[in-house]
């Protein structure tokens, strides 16, 4: 039985791993993270959860804490976002590679200088390659959905690694939606706990994190990649179950009006909720246009992509950071490393939006589409990067 | 105070690691390994111990041993803590474990010091073990805020102007214990009975407590490595390094130094300070000295034996 609930994206968030049996969760407070931290010291305070809550002194202590933490075989959480994000960092590519299954909230927020707490998402693009599964929300179900969803895929015995869910700052982070929830009873039947292939037990002592020189590390990182490449499996795996459970599915994208489109964009996170908006009350006008949401970045759905743009002539993508010096922004390049690799022909230009949280508009998204359309017609890019909504 | 015959044969700390012959710290850790109670698992901080004791897929460790990077250790400690309370609390985990995390003097001094003040403060169950050899000697031997004043090290050289590290060591003793945590100590490997009754107090302890150890180093303080358990008792009977712990705030001297030797006896016998015994540096010897003095003097007060 589900119910609905008003919740922030935060709260969403909050709530789902409420529910996830989670043992601990060390996080530090930043702005639009906050909520997700103060709603769940709410639920530990009032004897909700039994998980022990790590106010740590810092975003770099609360990952190292996850970290330790995750390797004794418990179940953890953490959430941040951008300047959080960035003192992470180097502890990020640690509980990756010690194949620790976190699960952590990105609330994407740029990075300074100069300071800004709106969205866009440097952040996470900063920490890309860091060998985490990477999920982008398009709104506040979604994020409580895939909270659930993430804790079963990084705790696969084939996968063991650590999951971002992704939701943008302010836009889906505070804002009021009604999402479907479902009873703590379906949760835990769903989710279960933490069952570790190995872990760090005084009884069976094992080494973890020894130094490792030229003759292994290779091998390390290859099983690293390995891990990454077996995700998909369990990805649909999970998608599926979720399905059965709640009737919602998810999938590594999320298409709209692909059967047909001539023309589509691609982005990450709620504009994608804009384009589709757009995009339908533009095909009502018999214009043949789609939109591609991606809702896992890592691992790329290169093959989702491939299939989705079959009968696509123009393509633009859309990137809420960009990467300074660079020949396209992160998801541009992914995408067209993609269509390079398997010999797609299509006229694609890369947009820059809304960094530090500058609004996307319909009449922004429509441009882009009426332009991406005259690019279809024409097969001629005439401006590969351009950037949108910023005065020049 | 424990003795001889009653320490476990057994080694948990094994030979065949790759420290440097003499070196404090491997004693540092084996001794530790005498002193646990139960089933223990040991966190390690970046730096010499931790990348000499492993390689993998090799390990000096028979204890579970865990290591994220060099500032974390004691947060990384917290997560282990909190994670076995929690999972105890849900029916999954049944045993007490006992955390020790080692840190050197560089990330436990300087890099490390916000995770430990942060971990100290939250109160986690651990013992916070810092093996100080007055230098990042990992990386080649650079200063730290533990390196003495005079000291020559690679980013404090013995230079011709200014002869060594210029600053004086941080209290970080005074530092842990201003936290009101229960139990801190300093420690020498050269009383070894102190040092791992210390080590069984502190795991004793409810809560954090923290051992601050000297550890000798061959080749970073410039000794002979058959002279290190020597230095590390010059260092007490100079006045040096003082033995005391604070137990609930309450400070107790240890080891009672009523004759100290002239700082030069431990100064004489290590290269690093081999430059202050040219004439034109003769000062610093005697800034040492006060120092010496001064600190002794501080540290009895509070010990109230003044
Ligand atoms: C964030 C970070 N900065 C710098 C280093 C390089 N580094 C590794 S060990 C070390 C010095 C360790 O010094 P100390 O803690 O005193 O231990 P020792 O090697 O002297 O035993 C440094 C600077 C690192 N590993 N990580
Ligand atoms: S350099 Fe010093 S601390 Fe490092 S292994 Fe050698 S003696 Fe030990
Ligand atoms: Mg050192």
């Amino acid at each position: 039985m589900s119910k609905i609930l008003g919740l922030t994206g935060d709260g969403a968030v909050a709530y789902a791993v409420k529910q996830c049996n989670v043992d601990v969760v060390a996080a530090y407070p930043i702005t639009p993270q906050t909520l997700i931290v103060e709603e769940f010291s709410e639920y530990v305070h009032n004897g909700e959860v039994h998980t022990e809550f790590v106010c740590v002194e810092s975003e770099h202590s609360a990952m190292s804490a996850c970290v330790g933490a995750s390797l004794t075989g418990a179940r953890v959480f953490t959430a941040t976002a951008s300047q959080g994000l960035a003192l992470m960092h180097e502890i990020l590519y640690i509980a990756s590679s010690l194949r620790c299954p976190i699960v952590m909230g990105v609330v994407n927020r740029t990075l300074s200088a100069p300071i800004n707490i709106h969205c866009d998402h440097s952040d996470m693009m900063g920490s890309r390659d860091c060998g985490w599964i990477q999920i982008y929300v398009e709104n506040a179900q979604e994020a409580y959905d895939w909270v659930l969803q993430a804790f079963r895929i990084a705790e696969d015995p084939d996968v063991l690694l650590p999951v971002t869910v992704n939701l943008d700052a302010f836009i889906l982070s505070h804002s009021l939606e009604g999402v479907k929830v479902l009873d703590d009873a379906e949760v835990e039947k769903f989710v279960s706990t933490r069952k570790p292939v190995l872990r760090v037990d005084p009884d069976k002592p094992i080494t973890v994190g020894a130094l490792c020189l030229t003759d292994f590390f290779f091998e390390t990182k290859r099983q690293h990649v390995e891990a990454m490449n077996n995700s998909p499996k369990t990805i649909s795996r999970v998608n599926n179950e979720f399905a059965e459970l709640t009737g919602r599915r998810y999938d590594f994208i999320e298409t709209f009006g692909m059967d047909d489109a001539e023309a589509a964009i691609i982005c990450l996170g709620s504009t994608a909720g804009t384009a589709k908006a757009v995009a339908k009350s533009m095909r009502s006008k018999g214009k043949k246009v789609g939109v591609i949401k991606p809702w896992v970045y890592r691992p790329f759905p290169a093959e989702q992509i491939v299939k989705a743009i079959e009968n696509l002539k123009a393509l633009a993508v859309l990137d809420r950071a960009c990467s300074i010096g660079a020949p396209y922004g992160p998801l541009c390049s992914d995408t067209i490393a993609t269509l390079y690799r398997e010999g797609i022909k299509l006229g694609v230009f890369n947009v820059i939006y809304g960094l530090g949280g500058r609004d996307m508009t319909p009449f922004d998204i429509e441009t882009v589409f009426n332009e991406t359309l005259e690019v279809a017609k024409t097969g001629v890019v005439k401006e590969p990067l351009k950037f949108v909504g910023v005065r020049e | 105070m424990v003795r001889l015959k009653d320490l476990p044969t057994e080694e948990l700390f094994t030979s065949g690691h790759r420290l440097c012959a003499g070196c404090g710290a491997g004693i540092v850790a084996r001794m530790t390994m005498k002193a646990l109670r139960g089933p223990t698992v040991v966190v390690n901080a970046t730096g010499c111990m931790e990348v000499a004791s492993t390689i993998y897929p090799y390990t000096a460790w028979k204890v579970a041993w865990v290591h994220v990077a060099f500032e974390n250790a004691a947060a990384v400690a917290s997560g282990i803590e909190s994670a076995y309370k929690a999972m105890a609390k849900r029916g999954a985990w049944d045993k007490k474990v006992d955390i020790i995390a080692f840190g050197g003097d560089g990330g436990t001094f300087d890099i490390g010091i916000q995770a430990i003040s942060g971990a100290l403060e939250r109160g986690h169950d651990f013992l916070y073990i810092c093996y100080d050899n007055e230098a990042y000697m990992n990386t080649g031997i650079q200063r730290s805020g533990a390196t003495p004043h005079g000291a020559a090290t690679t980013t404090s050289p013995a230079g011709t102007k200014i002869p060594g590290k210029p600053e004086f060591k941080k209290d970080f003793i005074g530092i842990c214990a201003a936290h009101g945590i229960e139990y801190a100590a300093t420690a020498s490997p050269a009383y070894w009975n102190d040092y791992i009754t210390k080590v069984r107090k502190g795991l004793e302890v409810e809560g954090p407590a923290v051992i601050h150890v000297f550890s000798p180093c061959p080749l970073g303080m410039r000794h002979d490595s058959a002279k290190s358990i020597e230095l590390a008792r010059l260092a007490v009977q100079t006045r040096y390094w003082p033995v005391y712990e604070v137990e609930k705030g309450k400070y107790k001297l240890n080891i009672k130094v009523p004759k100290p030797k002239p700082i030069e006896e431990f100064l004489k016998i290590q290269g690093r300070f081999r430059h202050l015994f040219q004439p034109q540096f003769k000062h610093v010897i005697d800034e040492l000295q006060q120092y010496v003095d001064e600190n002794w003097k501080r540290i009895t007060e509070l010990c109230g034996e003044a």
